[in-house]
């Protein structure tokens, strides 16, 4: 049994071709052959998973409606809520946190028939871009072991790159499911603000966080964006449009589309092998007749602090709740409760989280608001104004995900800050919201793939997830993982 | 009077709301600690806030009601401390776009009228509860998440007095708009007062101070005049310098005021949007629509009912200041019985039994029972005396003023035949008295009276007793 894709799956389990329960085997053979040097998850669900499968076998034998994702196994992010599985955002915090409720997302993929596989590794609080700020493992990139799957969906990324699951939850805040996907060599989208629901994903910056599919490819991606959508009656941000991305991902008005490509994305940090990579994408691209221009949208490091200061000041405030009162790491070290709270918290995150909760809680303090936070607000009004002019010319935008491919373990752990230009290209979307795919588009000499990312205008995944199907299906991507 | 006193006040309202303003459990008082929580309201991981929109309605209603100017576009914002009963270590409140603004109330001080500015209304939630048992700190979050709204007034009030009457006459106008059920005791009603002290005539404000745990209207106005005596004094002696901006405690037992915090203690709240939560946006129809759903408001009732029934002022004022009493008063009026003897049974005997003047839970009487009761004495069933027994055993009893009569056989004793009778006898037995009175010593007649309700165990209808002695009498004299 050969799985190419997420629909084979359900065909087949529902066809009676083979059973959910083989699929699932198959799968957790994989993780037992693997993980040990992959080190994706933080908790596997082995039976769990195959008495589910069971169940859903035994639903198609007495012909009961199964859901549009039955029997496909998912890898789910360890900061998105569910019932009974413990939930850690990789951080000493949550170690043995265990939720009382499912994520929206968590309700729809189970009522669809999808099966938690288990919860992905990923930088604690999903603060970083290398999976290597997690206090509990640091994650290989299957494609080199010795390199980081990126960040800070980095478990899901390389389960799905490693066949571990064909589908992964990741939560992107400033790039965290677009580069991991780049890293690895598969297919993640960045919906649109508002297109996922955030009720029971632990909040890292509310107002930039979406959860997005990780998928082996562009069709998968299509599917699972359409079932994980919807308002949310519990999140007030949720928006109430309907996708329809994978009923039209063939369409031949792709070729009537304007793409523009932003010089300033191609130059400066950018390594010249991802640069070819994107422009030879590009080439095929007007060689198929879609219409492709040079365009002009900014991008700097203030963008960036911009994005810093939002996102810290945000983070400093969700994380506040981590106190050591109600539930999480509580310090053994108290007199009064002022140590309680300090202590725990003292002890329960990591290093990189407490530089953001202290840049946060610097930028918001009195006297200093005015010059951080609304300044940052401010330009985040003006990246939003530059993005809709140009997408009120140009249909879509390529750009690269990432400035490099995967770097290796260690490399950037001592700068933070090299490690934050690793989000150049993807933060600007965050800020304004904005829909984002990130999917492999070759590989360079070291055999490490390259991702490119195709930007839209709100609520435009349709029209991504068309160009980038046409895109895949020129491309010569047949290299494969092996472990 | 060298010295002037100046005071703001800030009171907090839990809105009347059923459920929580960002979830759906209950905000029902006095349940079992923790049972009215949820993800949402005790902050777990990855809960979200969803505006529960009927308390956008009643903070709109109390500041249409005082007056207020409405921001038709206005947001949350989070206010970030720490503390154990703020479960997600921020409290969703609005910063710098409350819901209302500017609005005013008048109200009267010592008949004459007073206006006092309200700078804002906002809108928040409610903490949680600590409770200390020991060493152990327990903490009820069944009060966390319940809908507040925020009224803060500028700093116009010029004696604990005055914002004394100022909390009473914002708390009738709650009630009466039913935005609150202003329970007290229950917390449903809490005021922070900021009082500072300043020479007549000039123009700058002085040091202030914030009083905390203020939780009556005496005990705020007995702390404000503690802390007013206090910073006088400091003036006086020339020792101003040692009133400091800074947060004081109210304790009751000791009656004074105590420090809690300085100002370099003060909180930096880091007030930003909640990004969890969209714009509030209000319409011009909506504001229309409940600018008609406001109910007459206390002083509208106050002028009413004095032109109506043509009553005391003060008292027809002591009882429309408090919804249910003047709910009683409206209804018992309905009921048949005269206005005047209403409001003395409210104002006198009702009040006298609440012991307060501030009616805490539900009034024990009902309209239908006064004005039965009122009723039995008009036509002499009862005599006044009698009448206010029995409203004392309806106040304790709940029963209606019928059922105690009967129970006690308290009908008067009016049957002319009957009355005639034991007055024979008491003539018959007492002629000295008799002789006095025909002598001219008119007082004789009351010791006679005295004997006929003696007999009569206090029922015999005292008109008709005189009429028959000075009858009885005067045929003593001409038989």
């Amino acid at each position: 049994m050969e799985i190419k894709s997420i629909h084979e799956i359900v065909s087949g389990v529902k066809e009676k071709k083979f059973k959910a329960v083989e699929v699932m085997e198959k799968y957790l053979k994989n993780i037992s052959k693997h993980e040990s040097r992959v080190n994706a998850f933080l908790s596997i669900r082995e039976e769990k998973a195959l008495e589910e499968a069971m169940i859903i076998d035994a639903k198609i034998a007495k012909c009961e409606t199964v859901g549009r994702l039955a029997g496909v196994p998912v890898a789910v992010k360890d900061n998105i809520c569910t019932d009974g599985i413990k939930t850690t955002c990789a951080s000493k915090m949550l170690e043995d946190y265990i939720s009382p409720y499912d994520a929206t997302v968590i309700k729809k993929l189970k009522g669809e028939g999808a099966i938690i596989i288990g919860k992905t590794n990923m930088d604690e609080f999903a603060m970083g871009s290398s999976t290597e700020n997690s206090v509990f493992k640091s994650t290989s990139n299957p494609w080199d072991l010795a390199r980081v799957p990126g960040g800070s969906s980095g478990g899901s990324a390389a389960a799905v790159a490693s066949n571990f699951a064909p589908l992964a939850l990741g939560s992107d805040t400033g790039g965290s499911i677009r580069q991991p996907a780049a890293f690895c060599g598969i297919v993640g989208l960045k919906p649109t603000y508002g297109v996922v629901s955030r009720f029971g994903l632990i909040a890292f910056a509310s107002s930039l966080d979406q959860i997005g599919p990780m998928t082996k490819n562009v069709k998968d991606c299509a599917l699972s964006i359409e079932l994980l959508q919807g308002s949310d009656e519990k999140d007030s941000t949720s928006c109430n449009v309907e996708l329809t991305a994978k009923h039209s991902l063939e369409s031949e008005n792709i070729k009537k589309l304007k793409v523009g490509v932003p010089k300033q994305f191609l130059a400066g940090e950018l390594d010249s092998e991802v640069k070819n990579s994107i422009m030879k994408s590009v080439k095929i691209l007007q060689k198929l007749g879609v219409k492709v221009e040079e365009v002009s949208l900014p991008i700097n490091e203030e963008i960036l602090s911009a994005y810093y200061i939002i996102s810290s000041a945000e983070a400093s405030s969700n994380l506040a709740r981590f106190d050591g009162v109600r539930y999480g790491h509580r310090t053994s070290d108290y007199q009064n409760i002022e140590q309680l709270i300090t202590n725990s918290r003292t002890e329960g995150f990591g290093e990189e989280v407490k530089r953001r909760i202290l840049l946060g809680t610097y930028v918001l303090s009195s006297g200093y608001y005015d010059a951080f936070y609304n300044k940052a607000q401010k330009m985040r009004e003006s990246i939003k104004k530059e993005y809709r002019e140009i997408f009120s010319k140009y249909d879509l935008i390529i750009s690269p995900v990432a400035p490099t491919v995967a770097f290796k373990k260690g490399e950037k752990t001592h700068s933070a800050m090299q490690m934050y230009l690793q989000d150049l290209y993807t933060v600007s979307v965050n800020l304004a919201g904005l829909p984002a795919l990130s999917m492999n588009c070759g590989f360079a000499k070291n055999k490490l793939p390259i991702g490119l990312q195709i930007m839209g205008s709100h609520y435009s995944e349709e029209k991504i997830f068309q160009l980038a199907y046409l895109l895949e299906g020129e491309l010569d991507l047949r290299k494969k993982v092996t472990l | 009077m060298r010295w002037e006193t100046v005071i703001g006040i800030e009171i907090h309202a839990e809105l009347s709301t059923k459920s929580k303003i960002f979830c759906g459990c209950s905000t029902e008082f006095g349940e079992f600690p923790n049972s009215n929580t949820c993800p949402v309201c005790i902050g777990l991981p990855g809960a979200l806030p969803v505006l529960n929109e009927e308390v956008i309605q009643l903070a709109l209603k109390a500041g249409l009601a005082l007056n207020c100017k409405v921001n038709f576009v206005n947001k949350m914002d989070r206010k970030n401390y720490f503390y154990p009963d703020l479960p997600k270590a921020y409290q969703i409140s609005q910063f710098d776009l409350p819901i209302l603004y500017d609005g005013y109330v008048e109200f009267e001080v010592d008949e004459t009228v007073k206006k006092i500015n309200i700078n804002r209304i906002h809108l928040e939630e409610d903490a949680g509860k600590l409770i200390h048992l020991g060493e152990y700190t327990c903490i009820d979050y069944n009060r966390g998440g319940v809908a507040l709204i925020e009224l803060v007034t500028e700093p116009e009030l010029r004696s604990p007095r005055e914002a004394f009457q100022f909390v009473k006459a914002i708390k009738s106008i709650f009630e009466y708009t039913e935005v609150s059920d202003c329970k007290m005791e229950q917390g449903s009603l809490r005021f922070d007062a900021n009082i500072s002290v300043r020479e007549k005539g000039q123009k700058g404000l002085n040091t202030k101070v914030e009083i905390k745990n203020l939780n009556s209207f005496k005990e705020m106005q007995k702390a404000l005049e503690k802390e007013e005596k206090r910073q006088i004094e400091l003036y006086e002696f020339g020792e101003g310098d040692k009133i400091v901006q800074e947060t004081r405690r109210w304790d009751s037992a000791k009656g004074r005021t105590v420090s809690m915090r300085g100002k370099e203690e003060a909180h930096d709240y880091r007030y930003f949007p909640e990004p969890d939560l969209r714009p509030i946006a209000i319409s011009k129809k909506n504001v229309a629509d409940l600018k008609k759903e406001i109910p007459e408001l206390p002083s509208e009732k106050l002028e009413r009912l004095q032109v109506q029934f043509n009553l005391n002022k003060k008292e027809v004022k002591t009882v429309v200041e408090d919804k249910k009493l003047s709910l009683l008063f409206e209804e018992t009026v309905k009921k048949g019985a005269s206005a005047e003897k209403v409001l003395n049974w409210i104002v006198g005997d009702l009040l006298r039994l609440m012991k307060t003047d501030e009616v805490k839970g539900d009034i024990p009487i009902s309209a239908t029972a006064l004005a039965e009761l009122i009723n039995s004495i008009e036509n002499g069933d009862i005599s006044l005396k009698i009448g206010r027994e029995i409203f004392e055993e309806m106040f304790a009893t709940n029963k209606m003023a019928r059922v105690i009569i009967n129970e006690r056989g308290l009908i008067q004793v009016s049957s002319k035949e009957e009355l005639e009778s034991i007055v024979e006898k008491i003539i018959e037995n007492n002629p000295k008295s008799v002789a006095d009175y025909n002598a001219g010593r008119k007082q004789a007649i009351t010791y006679l009276m005295g004997q006929v309700m003696k007999e009569t165990k206090g029922q015999a209808n005292p008109r008709l007793t005189m009429q028959l002695l000075e009858r009885e009498m005067k045929n003593q004299i001409s038989p």
